[in-house]
């Protein structure tokens, strides 16, 4: 894992993780992952070559590779033309790009207020 | 390790560059006068993933569930022989792996044209989970081809762009060819063929456990049938 000088954390697409993975700044994953992830207040990006097996709590999530878990988004939720998700997806807000493949649901929560 | 299920499998994706057009759907406006009026209801979208009907129904306030059976159904691993050693589908196994949900789960289904390019082995079992996943006074509805439509009718993805309108957009399948020596990965680009066409009869079988049916003929030739758990 890398952090670059703007706080981003990165696992580059050589990387296999299993277990629990959890941090206070942004995290750009482009290798395998399995077990959960926890980034409260933060914001996950799954890039084009990263697999994800694991179950995600984050402030925002984008997901451009392939990710296999449930999706508990504080804020938004991403998911790129070559996402390929199956899991529940429980955020304020999503998009969905076309091309995109979900197997799963999709509930919306809009926070008090707003 | 293999970590997703068919992950080199075929992929569907909306054809590119084709043209959309829009149909009007005498079923989706009976569908759409029931839902204006509920909340929070539960909804399951048997076409592949649109981001059109997803935003439609959670802008409503509605969860709704996406599952993709007719891609889900050409996974290589369901394919096995029966006693007598003729190809079939293993039913078992994709009811196993799809449509996964508790009983009574759902205030509408969307099959839209699934059971006319599902593969034969798979359309009744699917139909009975359909029913048992349906809460009861819970509605389908579901699209048939009439024999005027002709079998190479394309296979649609239906968007809902209006209280009764869809935008048809043609879906093809694609797939990754092996890789030969000295040559590139190639795609395979495949449409879904139309399996059969229903008649009347057929169609009231199929949903005989339903409590009541009602057909909607259109001019496109095609048959719109909402049912009533």
């Amino acid at each position: 894992m890398s952090t670059t000088a703007s706080s981003l954390a990165q696992i580059g697409k050589s990387v296999v993780i299993k277990g629990e993975l959890s941090g206070s700044e942004d995290l750009y994953l482009d290798g395998h992952v399995e077990g959960s992830i926890a980034l409260k207040g933060n914001s996950l990006t799954v890039g084009p070559n990263g697999e994800v097996k694991a179950s995600v709590d984050a402030k925002g999530v984008v997901v451009q590779g392939k990710l296999e878990g449930n999706i508990q988004a504080s804020d938004r939720v991403d998911l790129r033309k070559s996402a390929v998700v199956t899991g529940d997806i429980t955020a304020q807000r999503i998009s969905i790009e076309d091309g995109a493949f979900l197997k799963g649901k999709v509930d919306i929560h809009r926070a008090e207020g707003k | 390790m293999k970590l997703f299920r068919g992950s080199s499998g075929p992929e569907t994706i909306p054809s590119q560059g084709s043209q959309k057009l829009t149909r009007r759907s005498s079923g989706l406006g009976e569908l759409s006068r029931s839902w204006d009026s509920a909340e929070n209801l539960c909804i399951l979208d048997l076409g592949s993933t649109s981001p059109t009907n997803i935003r439609h129904f959670t802008g409503n306030g509605h969860r709704i569930y996406s599952e993709d059976l007719l891609t889900a159904s050409t996974d290589p691993e369901l394919a096995t022989k029966d006693e007598l050693g003729n190809p079939t589908l293993d039913t078992r196994k994709f009811l196993a792996e799809n449509l996964v949900y508790p009983a009574a789960h759902f205030d509408v289904v969307l099959c839209w044209n699934l059971p006319d390019y599902l593969a034969e082995d798979l359309v009744k079992p699917v139909v009975g989970r359909l029913w048992s996943v349906l809460k009861p006074g819970g509605m389908l509805l579901a699209f048939f081809h009439t024999r005027d439509a002709g079998p190479d009718s394309p296979c649609h993805r239906y968007h809902i762009v209006g209280s009764d309108t869809l935008e048809m957009q043609k879906i093809v399948l694609r797939r990754e060819a092996p890789r030969s020596k000295g040559s590139a990965q190639h795609t395979l680009v495949d449409g879904f063929k139309l399996q059969r066409v229903f008649n009347n009869r057929h169609i009231e079988n199929l949903f005989r456990d339903f409590a009541s049916i009602k057909f909607f003929l259109a001019r496109d030739n095609i048959r719109e049938v909402l049912v009533v758990r």
